[in-house]
């Protein structure tokens, strides 16, 4: 090869760069710490502890970002080198190479994000399946109770930060630029970084299991947590990660629907997808700095010795808490709201008919976003702190399952006298209704203060938890996924399987989660390595159980592989759906649009006569044809 | 044709309450109830089954109806009636659930008042949680508490004052209301009888408080249910209700 051809391999954007700037930014990083203990005349000079934490959880992962050009066009322009705003050389994909690199295009982003979460939803959920092996019998069957609780602590880590939250942010960064017919995200450079931090995010979290281990809990307590052995600042520090990433993506969406609305698409005209992520974006910039923070606490309280909860030294266990639930209860409406939007699009394009009550469901997100900052402490009723403060929280709390009702009725009056095609994604959106239901019933014992005093930190919560984030969340990111798969890849999935698997999960979901809620009212601890005689009996029944849950998922992963590479070629609206991102074709044009369109109209007009949403550039010149013709 | 499907509905929801409620009676939901504060406890939890179980009969029966009823055919590319929303049906399912919530929220209110109180006359029982043990100890009458608010334990320390008497199990006398006063020496463990159907958090740094008054003699599990490291699983120990002087005998005993 040519010179010029090495140079461009080694100095310019790409993984080779990202290979050796990783290495030197763990040099570097391991260099200040070192040089700093050897100024100050600290032993041992070579200490791992902050090196770690230091060189390879904070610089190596920068030295990867810019390797793989992240920052390489701020970089230009802030060194005063010539730089193309317009330039759109990394937009789009070609080859299938193009999904491995830094790329500005909301599609592609969005696909990166939705198969990215996806591998970490199964190893998440592999983790799981280790658990419920371990519980199946009394007894330690296979694994330590260190090991144990490292397998829970990770599982509910990964499903939450690297499987549910950028599932959500991945859907919409495909489709929500399309909806408001925008031709990308506001900052597509700023789109592609966020992605590229969850990988990050994600092998840190796996890695911790080689430090061991990060067994504290997903809510990691302190003072538990800082006397963890080392890999508990594997957590801290990836939840750092996917947290700027969370943070990145919800200013982009916030900046993208206030300001890149196609002419006509107001506010009272956008779908519900696109309010139910202007809503979460806004949980999400607010809430998330907070777990950023208690995150950082626990690991200076360990790595630095601060004091911010060792009680020995003055510090406040509690304060922990209410920190940490400030972000983590927002967080579980940062896990549904968009969930809501993709059902609100499903059931009515399913049911042929306009959303019932659109403006009260937009209108009860916004309640939801408002109430949701409201009821941290609902998980602290037992904890120790102020008695007074929990009749208040009760009241918020019980009061979020008005505007979450509404919405529930809101989607059944919408099926009500439809016309209701049962496709994959409509089974999903219905057993989401369903399932989130019980989940949010199971929610109101919880939020009553008695109740919860008797269950809490059993395996009732764990049934809760489960309805409404895997029957809740997981249900409406497969319906999404079934939905929008023609439009990502402009084939079309086979609807026995997907039918397939959304029973096969159904029902084993149901068999595995429902005793859960018997065992918990019993009295079954959570996050016990062994339950005992007691329970076994009904352990056995949920371990089988999800044995076949875990299997469902081979069904969807053979269905999207396949139909992906080989399924039939579909239309542009094989859904007969009215939003715009069916008006275009399958899959979208690289601008998403030739010409902006003008919306004229509210999105779900089905049933009235002469009614658009938009109008497009296509029909404009075809009216404008027949005009010259008349 | 509107009135027929909402008797069907209504059919299909009142045969879907009748599953519900069976499953709440027929499965053996809450164990024994062991306390005075735990029946307050199980009106709430009974009262708030039957509020959801009616809540659900209605989603359930609307979702199944639905879906069977207003099937489309297959080639049906109709679209269905443009009905964008009803004011009164709308006012209506926020209202209804409005006071729904309203209720449960006095009736926990009223429940959780009365068990937060200290009764006159109630028996100090002070409760410490370490890693992976419980030490429970009960101070002489009328002995004062230290700064930190405790008559037998000295902060940060396992350590147990001589002048109080220590045991591994939980003792109560019956029919006595017993003020328990928690703390752990080192991370958070967490207080849990479910028989009494009680519990709270055992906070380094801190002291908690609940009341607990045995209904039922008897020898019940007393679990920690905070995870507190590798032996979480192995912090059990009893809870045993004896005789008022049952527990005098085994009080004044060495």
């Amino acid at each position: 090869m040519r010179t010029s051809t090495w140079r461009r391999l080694l100095l310019g954007p790409g993984w080779v760069r990202a290979a050796w700037m990783t290495a030197l930014f763990f040099g570097i990083g391991f260099g200040l710490v070192v040089g700093i203990r050897a100024l100050a005349g600290w032993d041992p000079v070579i200490f791992w502890e902050p090196i770690i934490v230091v060189a390879a959880l904070t610089a190596a992962p920068i030295g990867f970002l810019a390797g793989l050009g992240a920052f390489d066009y701020w970089l230009a322009w802030a060194f005063g080198q010539p730089t193309k705003p317009e330039d759109h050389s990394g937009h789009g994909a070609r080859r299938w190479t193009d999904y491995f690199r830094i790329n500005t295009d909301h599609k592609v982003i969005g696909i990166q994000y939705v198969t990215t979460t996806i591998i970490f939803f199964l190893a998440g959920g592999m983790l799981a399946m280790l658990v419920r092996a371990e519980l199946a019998q009394p007894e330690a069957d296979y694994v330590d109770p260190q090991t144990y609780n490292e397998l829970f602590s990770v599982h509910a880590s990964l499903m939450i930060f690297l499987f549910v939250i950028p599932a959500f942010a991945g859907l919409a960064n495909y489709v929500l630029p399309l909806m408001i017919g925008a031709p990308d995200m506001a900052f597509p450079r700023l789109n592609a970084l966020s992605y590229w931090l969850l990988p990050i995010a994600g092998i840190m979290m796996l890695s911790s299991f080689f430090f061991p281990g990060f067994g504290a809990g997903w809510t990691n307590y302190t003072p538990l947590s800082v006397e963890q052995p080392f890999g508990n600042v594997f957590f801290s520090m990836a939840v750092q990660w996917a947290g700027a990433s969370s943070i990145m993506t919800a200013l982009n969406f916030l900046v993208t629907i206030i300001t890149m609305r196609a002419p006509g698409m107001t506010f009272w005209r956008m779908p519900l997808l696109v309010w139910a992520n202007f809503t979460t974006s806004l949980l999400v910039v607010l809430a998330t700095p907070f777990i950023a923070g208690s995150q950082f606490f626990v690991m200076f309280d360990r790595v630095m010795h601060t004091n911010f909860f060792q009680v020995a030294e003055g510090g406040y266990p509690l304060g922990y808490q209410h920190i940490f639930w400030f972000y983590s209860h927002p967080a579980v409406y940062i896990m549904i709201l968009p969930g809501f939007g993709i059902i609100s699009e499903v059931i009515s394009t399913f049911s042929r008919k306009p959303i019932f009550g659109y403006r009260l469901m937009a209108l009860s997100l916004v309640a939801i976003l408002i109430l949701g900052f409201s009821v941290w402490a609902h998980h602290m009723f037992v904890s120790g702190m102020a008695n007074w403060l929990r009749v208040p929280m009760m009241i918020t709390t019980l009061l979020i399952a008005v505007p979450t009702g509404i919405k529930v009725f809101s989607w059944l009056a919408t099926t009500w006298e439809g016309r209701i095609h049962v496709t994959t994604p409509m089974l999903w959106a219905m057993g989401f209704v369903t399932m989130f239901v019980i989940g949010g019933l199971s929610g109101i014992f919880l939020g009553a203060v008695p109740i919860d005093i008797h269950v809490s930190d059993t395996y009732f919560i764990v049934a809760h938890i489960h309805y409404v984030l895997l029957g809740g969340s997981l249900f409406t990111i497969f319906a999404g996924i079934y939905y929008w798969f023609p439009k990502m890849t402009g084939r079309m999935y086979d609807e026995r399987l997907g039918k397939l698997h959304f029973w096969v999960t159904f029902i084993a979901f149901n068999i595995t989660f429902f005793p859960m809620h018997i065992i918990g009212v019993q009295g079954a601890p959570r996050r016990y390595a062994d339950l005992g005689e007691e329970y076994a009996d009904w352990n056995l029944v949920i371990s089988i159980a999800s044995f076949f849950l875990g299997a469902s998922f081979i069904v969807f992963v053979y269905n999207m592989v396949v139909s992906w590479a080989r399924g039939p070629r579909t239309t542009a609206n094989p859904w007969g759906a009215r939003t715009l991102e069916w008006q275009v074709s399958s899959p979208p044009p690289i601008f998403n649009f030739d010409d902006i369109p003008q919306v004229v109209g509210n999105p779900y007009e089905y049933g009235v006569p002469g009614a658009r949403h938009a109008v497009m550039n296509g029909d404009r010149v075809a009216e404008a044809e027949q005009v010259k013709a008349e | 044709m509107r009135v027929g499907s909402l008797i069907r509905v209504l059919l299909v929801a009142l045969l879907l309450a009748a599953a519900a409620t069976a499953v709440a009676i027929f499965i053996p939901w809450l164990p024994d109830q062991a306390s005075k504060e735990g029946g307050r406890i199980d009106f709430v939890f009974w009262f708030v089954t039957a509020v959801c179980i009616g809540i659900f009969s209605v989603v359930a029966s609307l979702s199944v109806y639905s879906l069977i009823k207003f099937r489309a055919k297959p080639d049906d590319d109709s679209d269905g009636p443009p009905v964008h929303g009803h004011t009164g049906i709308e006012i209506t399912w926020t209202v209804i659930p409005l006071v729904l919530v309203l209720a449960m929220i006095v009736v926990s209110s009223v429940a959780l008042a009365r068990n937060d109180r200290d009764p006159a006359g109630s028996m100090r029982v002070e409760v410490l949680g370490q890693q992976f043990a419980w030490v429970v100890a009960y101070p002489p009458e009328g002995a004062r508490e230290d700064m930190d608010g405790f008559v037998c334990f000295t902060r940060g320390s396992g350590q147990v004052d001589a002048k109080c008497k220590r045991s591994p199990n939980l003792l109560l006398p019956l029919d006595r209301p017993a003020r328990l006063h928690l703390t752990a020496r080192d991370v958070i463990h967490s207080f849990f009888v479910p028989e009494f159907r009680q519990k709270q958090d055992a906070v380094p740094g801190l002291t908690t408080e609940i009341t607990v008054t045995p209904t039922k003699l008897g020898n019940f599990p007393f679990i920690c249910t905070e995870l507190c490291g590798l032996g979480h699983a192995l912090m059990r120990t009893r809870a045993i209700v004896l005789t008022e002087s049952a527990f005098e005998t085994w009080r004044a005993s060495r």
